[in-house]
């Protein structure tokens, strides 16, 4: 008899379990397709300012996103964080210089002070893939710690391998409801017949809202990228 | 003394940059005699190299024998006075060197570094050739590069634009247009 009932008892936990582990995972998958579905499709916010996370990377990549925050109304994207590899030193300094001419510029004005931050890379360059799935967990965790704290309503990126972290966990935030982040990927000048595999990534997983291309042949390659001609 | 006095009013200097990388094969290509003839047959008289983290050192010359005066450093906190100064620009196929030498609108021949894994590089030079706003070469082939080169066909770069994007960018955002 006792046999009996702790087998009936076993059966219903078991039973309740399966139902709990279904309706999540029915939830999560709903919020799955509702975040996919959303994805690209342009906001409407009011008009206050929105705060944005800025990912530079080594190379031309900084270079590039200064070029692109120059024609920026930075009185709409604020406060600015700004992420950089740990073993990159350049890139953050140079966001600096950036950031002191548009205090300098605005002259008397109160400028919202930008932040400056640094992330464990996912991968160096020319490190092995395999290796690298490694570094790139390593570089999620730190990533998850940084995104916490800023919770950006914006991610302007342009290639770095710094950017995926950040943006996979963007998505899950999107997924879990935490923060909803646009981004928006400008593919670098450099890249005119294939995309980089940050840009293959967040394009292939559709992951970016908008992914943008500086070269007519890459539009043709990848039909989902905005053609927007040369930055530089 | 007299052709010196001549040549230091009429200087055109060749400026070779690898930017932060080693370049040392492009660098020796360079700092052969049969480049450095050609660049003085082209009418150059002054050809300084910035060889970056190379460790192959290329030969100083002063010139004082009719030939190239031939000059190097590794770095500079900015290359664009010697960008500014140079009347052909050699460089490595760096986004950045590339562009900052076609905004001044001077020469270019890009050469792109075969040793490096990935070389997608490569395709922005080839393009910008395609385009005629530059000259690609190997350091195999500057040579023919440098002599078959003719500057008058070359196309001003036409300079980017960033506001396309920040339009769009603000558009989704949901704000107004300016």
């Amino acid at each position: 008899m006792e046999i009996g009932k702790s087998c009936c008892f076993s059966n219903l936990t078991s039973n309740v379990s399966t139902l709990l582990i279904t309706i999540t995972i029915t939830l999560v998958v709903i919020r799955f397709l509702y975040v996919m579905y959303w994805c690209g499709k342009p906001l409407r916010t009011s008009l206050q300012p929105i705060s944005t996370l800025i990912v530079l990377g080594s190379g031309g990549h900084t270079a590039e996103m200064l070029n692109l925050l120059s024609v920026l109304q930075t009185d709409r994207f604020t406060p600015r964080f700004y992420i950089a590899a740990a073993t990159d030193n350049m890139s953050l300094q140079k966001a600096q210089v950036f950031e002191n001419s548009l205090v300098n510029e605005a002259g008397g004005k109160v400028v919202e002070l930008a932040q400056f931050m640094q992330i464990y890379r996912s991968r160096e360059v020319g490190q092995s893939y395999l290796t690298s799935v490694v570094t790139t967990l390593v570089a999620m965790a730190h990533a998850l710690g940084l995104m916490m704290k800023i919770r950006p309503q914006v991610i302007l990126c342009n290639g770095p391998g710094t950017c995926i972290p950040l943006c996979v966990i963007a998505f899950f935030f999107k997924v879990l409801g935490i923060r909803w982040s646009s981004i928006f990927y400008v593919e670098s000048i450099a890249r005119v017949r294939r995309l980089s595999l940050s840009g293959l990534l967040l394009y292939k997983l559709r992951m970016a809202d908008q992914l943008f291309v500086q070269w007519p042949q890459l539009q043709s390659k990848y039909p989902r990228a905005h053609y927007v001609g040369r930055l530089m | 003394m007299g052709d010196t006095d001549e040549r230091r009013k009429c200087n055109r200097t060749a400026f070779v940059t690898v930017g932060t990388t080693s370049f040392d094969t492009l660098v020796r290509a360079v700092d052969t005699r049969e480049v450095k003839e050609v660049l003085s047959k082209k009418g150059y008289t002054h050809l300084l190299i910035q060889m970056g983290r190379g460790s192959y050192i290329p030969q100083k010359s002063t010139g004082e024998d009719g030939s190239l005066t031939v000059d190097y450093f590794t770095f500079s906190s900015s290359i664009a006075d010697n960008l500014r100064s140079a009347s052909l620009v050699i460089s490595h196929a760096g986004s950045g060197s590339i562009f900052e030498t076609l905004r001044l609108g001077k020469p270019l021949i890009v050469v792109v570094n075969e040793d490096l894994m990935d070389n997608h590089q490569s395709e922005l030079a080839e393009e910008l050739a395609d385009r005629k706003h530059l000259f690609c070469a190997r350091p195999q082939t500057l040579y023919q590069v440098i002599a078959a080169m003719s500057l008058e066909s070359l196309i001003p770069y036409p300079p980017g634009d960033a506001s396309p994007v920040a339009k769009l960018i603000n558009r989704f955002l949901g704000f107004p247009d300016d």
